[in-house]
Formats: C-alpha cells, sequence, structure tokens
C-alpha cells in the first residue's frame, strides 16, 4: 500500500508536484496516469525516497521507504530512465543489487529467466535496446519479491510480445495481493491493465476513479442527419441536453441516448437519414481531462507555416 | 517467454535487511565487474613500476657519460607517482560519477535509500585497495629501480634512513588521492567537473603558488594539498616543506573535509 499525503515537489519557482493525496490499495493494479510533465516520474522518485518533497509525506506500507531495513523486500521499482551502468553485464548489475540486502545469487538467476534475458545477461547492459533495457529493469525489481511494485512507464520501447507479458505479468502480480502502481500517459494501455486509475495533470490530482466508473462517465453523444434538423433540434430541447449543429442538416447531441432521440424524432415526424450513437474512448475520455493541463502542446498549423516561411 | 512463478517463497525466511558489511559486498561486486576499473587500477600500477624502471635506467645512462648521479636515488625510482596518480584520481572519480553518468546511482539509492552506507563502503573498499596496490606498486618500482642502479653501486637501500618512509608514503600519497577523486565525485557528480577540480587542486595550485610574494608563499605553498601531501615521498625534505608525517596528515584531512562535504550533501540533495 503506498500513501501519499499533500505530496509536493517544487523545483526553484515550478510546482512539479501540487498537494497530491492518494492511495494505492494492494491486490489491484493502479495506473497513474498524466500527460508528459504531469509530475508522475517526480512522484514515483519521492515515494522511492531519491527525491526529498518540498512538502507532505508519502509511506509505502506504512513507512517511508528510506525507514525500511530491507527496501528492495519491500518495493520494487522500475525507473522510466536507465538505473544501470551501461559497463556492466546485467547479470553482475542484478548480483550487485542483490547482495546489498542479502538476497542469494539462485534469485538472481531466477528473475534473469522469468525476464527472458538469459542469453544477454553476461553481456554488458551498454549494448541492450530499449527494451532489452526495461526487461532488465523489471528483474531488479522482482529481485526482493516485494509487496509492492513501481512501475514507471514499463511498456515503454517494448514490442507487442513485450507489451503483452508486462501487461499479464502485472495482473499476475495484482492477483496475489501485491501492490501495483504503474504510470503511463497512455490511457488505451492503462484500460487494459489496470482496475483503478490516478490521474494527475501539472503536478494536481484530477480524478482517483475505477476504470469502470471512468468508463460509465465518459461521453456519449448521438450524431444524427435529418433534413428537418431545425425541427429536430427544438424538440429535442430540455435541462441536459446540448445540441449542437455540425454541418447544415447534422446535430450532435450529448445528454440522451440513441433510443430517446429517435423516440422523440419519430414522435415530431422528424425523418432521420443517420442516427449514429458515439461513445468516446477512453482515450478521447482521458484527453477531454486532461486538456487544460497538458504542459507542451503542438501548435498546430501555425508552427509548420512559420518554419516552412524561416526556412525558404 | 517462460511462466515460472514470480513468488521466492525462501527469501520470505532469510534473514534480509540492508547492513554495511552487505553494501561492502555489493560495491565489491560493482567494482570488479567493470572493465574500466581494472584498467585503470593496471595503469596506475604499470606507471609506477614502468617509470621506475625507466627513470633508472635514464639516470645510468647520464651516469655513464657525466659520472655521478644528479638526483637521490629513492626519489627518482617513486618518481612514476606523480603520473600514476592521474590514474588512480581518474580512477576514485570514476567510481561514483560513472554512477551518475549511466543513472545507476537511482539504481544504488534505491536500494540503499540511507545512502550515506553507499558512501562508506565505497571510500572503504576503494581505500583498502588503493592503499595495497599503490604500496606494493611503490616496492616494486623502488626494488626494481635499485636494482638497476645498484649495478652503477648508487643505489639506496630500504634500510637506509627514510627510505622505508618515503616508499610506503607513496603508495599511501596515491591512495589518498584516488580518495580524495571520490570525495570530489560525490560532491560534484559529473565526470569532467571532478577530474578538473581534483588536479585543478593537485597541479594547478602549486603552480599558483609560485607566483605568490615570498612572504606570503612560506605560509601558503608547503600547506598547499599535493605540497603537504608529496611531504611524505621526498628522502630529504627540503626546509620549505611541511616534515613528512605532519604533510601527510594534512593532506588526509584536507581530504577527510572533502568527505565529509560529501556526506552532507549525498544525504541533503535529490539522487
Amino acid at each position: 500500500m503506498i500513501e501519499a499525503h499533500g505530496l509536493t515537489k517544487r523545483y526553484g519557482d515550478k510546482l512539479a508536484v501540487d498537494d497530491l493525496t492518494f492511495t494505492v490499495q494492494p491486490g489491484m493494479v493502479t495506473g497513474f496516469l498524466g500527460p508528459n510533465g504531469a509530475g508522475k516520474s517526480t512522484t514515483i522518485r519521492m515515494i522511492i525516497g531519491l527525491d526529498a518533497p518540498t512538502a507532505g509525506s508519502v509511506t509505502v506500507n506504512g513507512r517511508p521507504y528510506a525507514e525500511h531495513a530491507a527496501p528492495l523486500r519491500e518495493v520494487g521499482a522500475l525507473l522510466e530512465a536507465r538505473a544501470i551502468h551501461t559497463g556492466r553485464s546485467a547479470y553482475n548489475h542484478l548480483l550487485a543489487l542483490a547482495a546489498t540486502t542479502g538476497i542469494p545469487r539462485r534469485r538472481v538467476d531466477e528473475v534473469v529467466d522469468l525476464v527472458g534475458l538469459r542469453e544477454v545477461a553476461r553481456k554488458r547492459a551498454g549494448g541492450f535496446s530499449l527494451g532489452m533495457g526495461q526487461r532488465l529493469g523489471i528483474a531488479s525489481a522482482l529481485l526482493g519479491d516485494p509487496a509492492t511494485f513501481i512501475l514507471d512507464e514499463p511498456v515503454n520501447g517494448l514490442d507487442p510480445e513485450g507489451i503483452l507479458w508486462i501487461r499479464n505479468l502485472l495482473k499476475k502480480l495484482a492477483a496475489e495481493g501485491r501492490t501495483i502502481f504503474v504510470s503511463s500517459h497512455l490511457m488505451s494501455e492503462m484500460a487494459l491493465t489496470a482496475d483503478q486509475l490516478i490521474i494527475v495533470g501539472r503536478g494536481r490530482l484530477i480524478a482517483d476513479v475505477s476504470v469502470a466508473e471512468f468508463t460509465r462517465a465518459s461521453r456519449h453523444s448521438v450524431r444524427v442527419r435529418s433534413p428537418q434538423a431545425a425541427v429536430l433540434r427544438d424538440a429535442l430541447a430540455g435541462p441536459e441536453v446540448t445540441v449542437t449543429a455540425a454541418g447544415a442538416d447534422i446535430l450532435e447531441i450529448d445528454g440522451l441516448d440513441s433510443e430517446t432521440v429517435g423516440r422523440i424524432a419519430a414522435e415530431h415526424g422528424v425523418m432521420l437519414f443517420e442516427l449514429v450513437p458515439h461513445t468516446a474512448s477512453l482515450e478521447e475520455a482521458f484527453m477531454e481531462l486532461t486538456r487544460d493541463d497538458v504542459e507542451f502542446r503542438a501548435n498546430e498549423g501555425a508552427e509548420l507555416v512559420g518554419a516552412g516561411r524561416s526556412a525558404s | 517467454m517462460t511462466t515460472t512463478t514470480v513468488v521466492a517463497p525462501d527469501l520470505a525466511a532469510r534473514n534480509i535487511k540492508v547492513t554495511q558489511a552487505r553494501v561492502v559486498g555489493s560495491e565489491w561486486i560493482k567494482l570488479r565487474s567493470l572493465r574500466s576499473t581494472v584498467y585503470t587500477l593496471i595503469a596506475s600500477v604499470a606507471i609506477t613500476v614502468g617509470l621506475g624502471i625507466l627513470f633508472a635506467s635514464f639516470a645510468v645512462a647520464r651516469l655513464n657519460s657525466t659520472g655521478h648521479l644528479d638526483t637521490d636515488p629513492v626519489t627518482l625510482t617513486l618518481r612514476g607517482a606523480f603520473l600514476a596518480q592521474l590514474a588512480i584520481g581518474v580512477l576514485g572519480v570514476l567510481l561514483i560519477t560513472g554512477e551518475y553518468s549511466t543513472g545507476m546511482i537511482r539504481a544504488t539509492m534505491s536500494a540503499v535509500p540511507r545512502r550515506l552506507p553507499v558512501l562508506w563502503a565505497k571510500l572503504g573498499l576503494f581505500g583498502v585497495i588503493a592503499v595495497l596496490v599503490s604500496v606494493a606498486a611503490a616496492f616494486v618500482a623502488f626494488l626494481s629501480g635499485q636494482a638497476i642502479l645498484s649495478s652503477k653501486h648508487v643505489g639506496a637501500s630500504l634500510s637506509d634512513p627514510g627510505v622505508l618512509r618515503a616508499v610506503i608514503g607513496t603508495g599511501l600519497y596515491l591512495a589518498v588521492v584516488g580518495l580524495l577523486g571520490m570525495a570530489l565525485g560525490f560532491i560534484i557528480r559529473n565526470t569532467a567537473g571532478a577530474i578538473t577540480t581534483l588536479f585543478g587542486i593537485l597541479l594547478v595550485l602549486p603552480v599558483l603558488g609560485e607566483v605568490l610574494p615570498a612572504s606570503w608563499a612560506a605560509h601558503v605553498v608547503p600547506y598547499l594539498p599535493s605540497n603537504a601531501g608529496q611531504a611524505i615521498m621526498t628522502l630529504h625534505p627540503d626546509p620549505n616543506t611541511l616534515a613528512p608525517w605532519t604533510g601527510f596528515a594534512l593532506f588526509v584531512g584536507y581530504t577527510a573535509v572533502a568527505v565529509a562535504v560529501a556526506a552532507v550533501l549525498l544525504k541533503r540533495r535529490d539522487a
């Protein structure tokens, strides 16, 4: 279990993490979602004691991480940035980490096999692909057989087979009753893995919901095409309903399901050419939710025109 | 892809916790599993011994033409240490800045979140290795150099006054240069920056000291870190330098201050 209370990190005049309070429960996969620069990695670094919070606190299994006698036994962490000496072999890297806390060599062999790095374990980690590096990072997280796993963007750089492997591994670890905290900037990935979502933007907590709730709350809309759009528009009007004209004869309706729209159209004798229910994907819902909190956004169009001109 | 069990049931029963001895064990694995570490250490020995032999041979050649030896035979065979200090100093720096530049430090600090055991383990382990290797190299350099000089009957013996101290002292000086490099590496956390600082202190400060007015120089120059440290390497201390062990103690003192600063910063800063 991970508990953060008012967790805050300030770099100069920039608040990277702003008063975050959340609890990560055991027995399920908790997704830590947010756009790039939302403070996810900083939060994770504070959980495992690499960075000190400016204010607030965070505990793992009831204590600050650094106060555990056997940190690798409590928490297995995969950081986003690589944490491997490029000149050392994967095997010796794991052996050195294991040695800090008396984990036997046998366990090192075990985790090497578990992540599928047996053939390259004696090679220098500097020559590893991104995917192999991720597997090595996961091997080091598994070393102490910990009750809590914290993984920062674990699927980065993995091939589809690797991604599937991670998903299944996380679900399996959660099913064993462990606490799994996984960060990602991809809602689609989390939708497949996570049970609970903690969503942040610009360092602030935006939502702490279950995936099921999040899906239910995401936007449903209906699109209709009708030659009598104006008539239908008046007929649909209501307190919870928003109707927008998307073209001369096209309406986008929020707040009513497609059955209701069809029934109202029939009652008013309005002819429909199209009636299309549309459920926003989780990705769209996530982007909607975090739209105002994206730190870096491409200025679509303008940027390219400007660049083209200056180049000519 | 294997589907071996994730659980390691025997771990729960074991006495799994971080201890200073275990961190030393971990640092030992790290130290011997990097080729660059081993090569740099070998380079330091090769320089000390090789130059000792080379300088002795040159001296013999000069002796043949001029008929007399123009330097003292002990200092002559130990002179390789002036170059070897670059190798061992760089090694001290790299043992920690290599972790910062590759990101390894994040793995190290998450395995040992109290951090200070890592500093003590690195200093202790490298200190012992550097002393053993450097003192041994100084003995080999001295003995093989003297073997060459003795053919012309100009050699010195370990039993001559001050000789044993100078030979051992050369090894100790090199080891402390390595430790000072390591402390600076912990403080600066950047390879180029730490190496520049180390050799700025050891090599450039004495040169700058030479331009001081004579009345100041007497109060400053002998106390500069490398001048103080090298006092132990010279057979006949000149009147402007500190006494051998006094100078060396001062050099160790400077290094201890750097270590103290490193410890405070390591504990306080974000990793």
